[in-house]
Order: structure tokens, then sequence, then C-alpha cells
């Protein structure tokens, strides 16, 4: 009974201890002073390994979202006679809350679990050991570079995600069930708010990327550098990032439905 | 000028509570070529590291030219190990870059160089390790030894004072061996640079090596010119120069005894 007592604490102490050094890592990462020459060529790698890279499984992903949402949106409206309000219904489930926190998810799966291994691997075969004694950081020189990628990429990845998940809606509601294309667009002009709507997707957005990519990098910098140890903090990666979006989506559209 | 580039003082350093050294004290002698030799696990890669500052020691310290290594901000630190090199074991090179790009990297992150001068040393150091002919592939495409030695050539692009060779000779070709003999031996004697090699090959690094350390147990066990310790009768270091399987230093792992092992089971 005490073995197991003292088992927990020393697994809630080593937690605490796990969140404290993110922190640490997170601030000195940022602590690291740019320099635009060198930053720019590894950050245009980096938008194009983490963001181009993404943006295949995000069209894809989002045009079935998109025309599964048209498809039951319009069956569920269509019993109260409210099937033109389909255009609302999806731009607001997906400017709100499908597409940011969706695409957040995919990204945690392809992107942050790559980023995992790559730098987990960099440090198994000790290419940030040589970088480090080369004279240069590899926080800055291999961090950096990935964590604004992903703050770049992810909020407009998510955007795209938006505007391809409304067009499969278009798609299924207008072109195949008919329903009318003119009362489509503009009860969802009419409903969607720049602010309130497409402005708190993209905030959530950028909230998510923060968190995916810290969670991302910091568990490559700090596997065990063997196989397994990648392997282990690959599988971390996209579960911590996954809980985390959904858990911090349920706390921001508490503030924004609360009016912050 | 100081005569010891590399000075370490009682230098104690644990990990995970087991003491891997005790009480360490050792001098690498400027422009010479010093060879720390040691069976697997005595902690000879940590020694370099601990000389890189890659480890903090537990008490003692490290001077490099005259100045405590770990005692340094990042930033001087950093500076310091301009002037330094270490060959990794693993060679180490960024799998994402060529090797034109690999040997280029310290000199693009480091100098002001133009990209036509760049250009110029990046080959003639591949010409001075032999594979100018293979710039333009990338590290998965080259063997072993070409990995090695095209790290050689990176870590010397920006010519340091003091290079470290962490293991270079395992796992090598005799033909690689005899190549990267030749090639620690002429960078010794071309650029005047210092030399720490560590190592468990005897033969081809006392074919080249000035001075030797003999480290087991986390302790110094002997040191002296190649020759000395060869003809040394201490039994540790005769063991070790001689390759003897078993003497003062077991080659078994301690265990329970192999018959009670057995009928175990």
């Amino acid at each position: 009974m005490l073995d197991k007592i003292a088992q927990f604490g020393h697994r809630g102490v080593s937690t605490l201890q796990s969140i404290g050094s993110s922190g640490v890592f997170l601030f000195t990462v940022f602590s690291r002073s740019l320099n635009f020459r060198k930053l720019w060529p590894a950050l245009r790698v980096q938008l194009h390994f983490v963001g181009v890279l993404s943006c295949l499984i995000i069209v894809v992903s989002a045009l079935f979202i998109g025309m599964v949402v048209g498809l039951q949106g319009y069956h569920t409206l269509e019993k109260f006679g409210a099937s033109s309000q389909l255009g609302q219904l999806l731009a607001l489930s997906i400017s709100r809350e499908l597409g940011p926190v969706l695409s957040a998810l995919l990204f945690a799966g392809r992107a942050g679990s790559a980023l995992t291994a790559e730098i987990g691997l960099m440090k198994a075969t000790e290419q940030l050991a040589s970088m480090d004694m080369m004279g240069v950081d590899p926080l800055g020189r291999i961090i950096y570079p990935r964590f604004l990628a992903g703050l770049i990429s992810l909020p407009t990845l998510s955007l795209i995600f938006s505007a391809v998940a409304v067009y499969g809606g278009y798609f299924i509601g207008v072109q195949w069930l008919g329903v009318d294309g003119g009362s489509f667009w503009s009860n969802m002009q009419a409903a969607v708010d720049f602010r309130l709507d497409v402005l708190s997707g993209i905030i959530k957005s950028v909230v998510f990327a923060f968190v995916v990519v810290w969670i991302a990098v910091f568990q490559g910098f700090s596997c065990v550098p063997t196989a397994e140890g990648i392997s282990q903090a690959t599988t971390r990666t996209v579960v911590y990032s996954s809980l985390s979006v959904l858990a911090l989506d349920f706390l921001m559209t508490a503030m924004m439905i609360g009016g912050w | 000028m100081q005569t010891n580039l590399v000075e370490l003082a009682n230098l104690t350093f644990s990990r995970k509570g087991r003491c891997i050294f005790d009480g360490v004290n050792m001098e690498v002698r400027r422009g010479k070529i010093t060879a720390i030799m040691g069976p697997s696990g005595s902690g000879k890669t940590t020694l370099l590291k601990l000389i890189g500052a890659q480890l903090q020691p537990d008490s003692g310290t490290v001077l490099v030219n005259g100045t405590n290594i770990h005692r340094l901000s990042r930033k001087a630190l950093y500076q310091a190990r301009r002037k330094m090199g270490l060959l990794f074991q693993s060679s180490a090179l960024f799998t994402d870059l060529s090797v034109f790009d690999n040997v280029a990297f310290p000199l693009r992150e480091h100098t002001a160089l133009n990209a036509a001068m760049i250009r110029d040393i990046v080959l003639m150091k591949l010409e001075a390790v032999g594979l100018r002919g293979v710039a333009n592939l990338m590290p998965a495409e080259l063997s072993g030894g070409m990995m090695r030695r095209v790290a050689l050539a990176r870590t010397i692009v920006l010519d340091p004072e003091l290079m470290m060779y962490d293991e270079p000779f395992t796992g090598q070709d005799p033909i690689s061996m005899g190549v990267l003999v030749r090639l620690i031996k002429r960078l010794n004697q071309l650029l005047g640079t210092t030399t720490v090699i560590v190592s468990h090959d005897v033969e081809e690094t006392c074919s080249i090596a000035d001075y030797v350390y003999l480290i087991a147990g986390g302790r110094l066990i002997g040191q002296g010119t190649p020759q000395e310790l060869r003809q040394s009768a201490q039994p540790h270091i005769h063991q070790f120069m001689h390759g003897e399987a078993d003497g003062v230093v077991p080659f078994h792992y301690p265990a329970k005894p192999y018959t009670e092992d057995l009928l175990d089971a």
C-alpha cells in the first residue's frame, strides 16, 4: 500500500518536473537572439516540411468533413424546413470549432510526430551534440526555426481547412441535394461575424499551434536517445498534443462564449 | 605560451550514482598527440565531453588554454569551442545536408566568407581527407569509413587548436584504419594541432601517440610513452597493452557462479 502511494507520488513529482523543464526549455528557446540571415533559410525549409507537406492531408480531410457535415446538417435541418440555413450551420461549426480543432489534431499526427522523430534521431546520432561542440546553439539553429514554422503553418492550414470544408458542404448541399445556392451563401454571410467567428477560430489555431509545436520539439529534444525512446516520445507527442488541443478548445470556447 | 593546452586536476564525475572518475589528473601537451586508452565503459568518451564542457564535473577543474572551461558563460564557451574540434565516434554528420554543406557548415555559421572562399576551403579540406570527389553526395551514400573522414574534414575546417578524436579506429577496415592513422598524424604535424585520441585500439594508437594515459575503474592506472607502457610490468598495464583476456581486470562482469546460475533454471 505504502509502495503504491510512494509510486503515485513519484509519478506526480516526475510529471511536475517534466512540465517545469518544458517551461524552462521554452523560455531558453525564445531567449536566443535572432539572426534573420541565418534563420530564414532554415525557416523556409521547415515551412515546406511542416506546412506545405501537411497541405494534402488537411485539404482531403477538410473536403470529406465538410461533405459529412453538409449531409448530416441537411437531413437534420430539412426536418424543420430550414435546409436553406445549411450555409450558416456549416460556416459556424467549421470556422469556430471543426476547422481549428481538426486541423490541429491532423497537424499533431502528421507534423508534430515528424518533428519529434527528427529531433530525437538528431539527438541519437549525436548531430545535436556535434553542433553544440562546433559552437552553434542547437536550440537556436534547430528548435527555433521549427517552432516558428509551426506557429505560421497551423493557423494557415486551419484557414485552408475551413475554406475547403465549406466548399465540401456546398458541393453536397447545393450541387447534390438541391439547396438554393443564393440562400446558402447569403445566410452564411449574414450569420458569420468576422471577429466572433473567424477571428476566434484563428486565435484558437494560434494557441493550438503553440502548444502542439512546444510539445513536439520538447519531446524530441528531451527523449531518451534510443530507438525505443524516440518511439515513446513520438507517441507522447501525439497523445499529449491531442488531449491538450481538446482541453484547450473547451476552455477557449467557454471563454469566448462568456464574452472573454 | 603554456606548455599544456589542457589540464585536468582532481576531476571527479559520477552519473546516476555511479562514479565514473575519481580524482583524475591529466595534462595534454601543446602540439603533441596524447592518447587516452582504457577498456570499454571506462569513461573515455565522457572525459572528452568533460574537456569540451558538454558535461559538468562534480568537482575538480578542466583548464583549456589556462581557462576553466566550466566557468565560462554560454557565449564565451561557444567562442572557446570554435578552437576545439571533436570527431564523434558516430561521425554525427547532418543527414539532411550534402557532404559539401556538412563541411561548409561551421564556416557559414562562424565566418563572413563569401561563397567562393567557402567553396575553396571546403574542397581543400575534402582533398586533405581524400574525398573531394564525394562533395555532392549525401551522407547516406557514404561508407562508414568515408563518413568518418568527411566528419574529420568538417572538424578541421576552422583549423582548431585542439583536436579530440573519439574512438576514430572503431569499425574501420584495415585500409580506412591506415588512412585515418596517417591523416591524424599528418594533421598534427602540418597544422601543429594538439591532439587527444580516445581509443582502445592499442597498436594503431600507440603508433602515433607521443604520450599515453591508461584509465580503468575511474582512475588513472598508468601513463608514459607508448614504449614505456609496453615494457611496464605492472599487471593492469601489462594486461591492457598486450590484450590478455583475463587478469587483474576481469573479463567477466561480476555474477554468481556459472554452475549455480545454470542449475537455478
